[in-house]
């Protein structure tokens, strides 16, 4: 693949509905939402109090976009994940915010078999994390079928990451396209310890939790505690499904996790995962897809619940969304619905789809399958809805304009 | 040689029809690639298989091989077969 560098993709933008040129001048933190969809990518800027949004787009029209970052370290360098329909998986770089794009010269690709080999195809990026922070323009992104890839160059260019994309034992705990999830089984949650960059976890979709403490030279599992479906073996480190797994800024030794079979908290340097989804409703249970951690409170978690039973009809539990927030690492959980609906509203929430910002009095957001967006000014005690009738949403993160 | 572009591809070409030369298909998508860098990745993999729902047409007849040669009076059409909603 070519290397040098492309030319801008055209994407056509109204200027008056463009406000992220002046952005980086405001003194107070804005929130902007990046929404990524099912058919393209959306930014809502909210104002200082996260009262009214300005909605900026589709970017991308058409594309599949699984998670659109904003680089914390510059402020400005946004990454696009795109698969859109039948092309080929690549990376989008704005390093305006999203006023122009650039595709990246080497999006993240298997190495090419051996005559003989059936090698893997990067189906499409799913996830990406901003390495440590002192590692300007160092990207990770994992993939789908199961890949971690870095970037040196503000994500331009991508190669294989550790050896664990060909390594036999880690490719037999990836599974095939046969066990895992119906888009393709998924590397995520690639989290970096902001004290020590070689200290790095990841999770797979179906294929458990691993950590590196070398900087990715080698991993081991992190599975001890979680269960898995059945009466499956739980030391079968394929059988295992983390959904999502969040880091606490706080306290970066507590990492929860919300898996295909409970959820869980783990406390470094413990081995053993904790099952605090055994404190939720009954009624309700403790499946689901994201989690979100407060940002200055270790003590503190928001789950989305989905209905897990029968068949798994992945919706919200009997129709009535709720949110559910521990203010105890776990030990008691508490309904969070108002404002939302009372009934009949079947969709539910992906796993990259909640995020929390940093404000002083916390802000939470869920985009859902049916193309809500829906936002809490106060932790989740009222919920509002502020766009509708957008894609099936994938992924948001709320980034913070200085 | 004359080679067909699918919509979604416009992107990179501006054109719906553009030139390229090769002995064979894979050279084409080379030559295709160093004129539109991105071009190819997006409808051959890295393991140089032609990804699915992008299919390649030689004088009207569809070829399944990259390795498939050329001769410089072919006409080449690349197609996007769309799928699903």
């Amino acid at each position: 693949m070519a290397l040098k560098t492309k030319k801008p993709i055209r994407q056509k933008q109204e200027k008056s509905a463009h406000p992220m040129q002046t952005l980086g001048s405001k003194k107070k933190r804005q929130v902007v939402l990046l929404v990524a969809t099912r058919k393209g990518a959306w930014l809502l800027q909210g104002d200082t109090a996260r009262k009214t949004w300005r909605i900026d787009g589709p970017h991308f029209l058409g594309h599949i976009i699984n998670h659109l970052v904003l680089d914390p370290r510059d402020g400005r360098t946004l990454l696009a994940a795109a698969s859109t329909g039948h092309l080929g998986p690549t990376i989008f770089r704005s390093t305006n915010l999203g006023k122009t794009w650039k595709e990246a010269a080497h999006p993240p690709a298997f190495a090419k078999a051996s005559e003989g080999e059936q090698g893997r195809a990067v189906d499409h990026t799913f996830w990406l994390t901003p390495c440590h922070g002192n590692q300007p323009n160092a990207w990770y992104a994992g993939t789908s079928p199961q890949g971690i890839f870095r970037s040196e160059d503000g994500g331009d260019t991508w190669k294989p990451f550790s050896y664990i994309n060909d390594d036999p034992q880690y490719r037999n705990w990836m599974g095939t396209v046969q066990d895992g999830t119906p888009d393709g089984p998924k590397l995520h949650s690639i989290l970096v310890d902001p004290r020590d960059p070689k200290h790095l976890y990841f999770a797979m979709s179906g294929g458990g939790v691993h950590e590196s403490i070398d900087g990715g030279k080698t991993f081991h599992t992190l599975v001890k505690g979680m269960d898995v479906v059945a009466d499956f073996d739980p030391a079968n480190i394929d059988f295992h499904d983390p959904h999502c797994i969040r880091m606490c800024p706080s306290n970066p030794d507590r990492l929860y996790q919300q898996n295909h079979c409970g959820i869980y908290r783990i406390d470094r340097p413990s081995d053993t995962w904790l099952r605090i989804g055994k404190k939720m409703p009954k009624r309700v249970g403790d499946i689901g897809f994201p989690i979100v951690v407060h940002p200055r409170d270790a003590d503190t978690a928001w789950v989305f619940p989905m209905d897990g039973t029968m068949v798994w009809p992945r919706t919200s539990p009997g129709g009535k969304p709720a949110v559910y927030v521990t203010h105890n690492g776990g030990g008691r959980w508490e309904r969070l619905d108002a404002g939302l609906p009372e009934s009949q509203a079947w969709w539910t929430v992906k796993r990259q789809a909640m995020c929390a910002d940093t404000q002083k009095t916390v802000g939470l957001y869920f985009g859902t399958t049916s193309g809500e967006l829906w936002m809490s000014r106060n932790e989740g005690a009222r919920w509002t809805c502020i766009a509708k009738h957008l894609p099936e949403i994938y992924a948001i993160e709320a980034a913070e304009l200085k | 040689m004359k080679v067909s572009i699918p919509s979604p591809l416009h992107d990179y070409t501006e054109v719906q029809e553009v030139d390229a030369e090769g002995t064979t298909l894979a050279e084409l998508l080379a030559h295709l690639d160093r004129q539109f860098p991105g071009l190819r990745f997006r409808i051959v993999d890295e393991q140089d298989r032609m990804r699915p729902h992008m299919r390649f047409f030689v004088n009207g007849e569809q070829v399944f091989e990259i390795n498939h040669r050329l001769c410089s009076s072919d006409t080449i059409q690349i197609i996007q077969a769309l799928s699903g909603g």
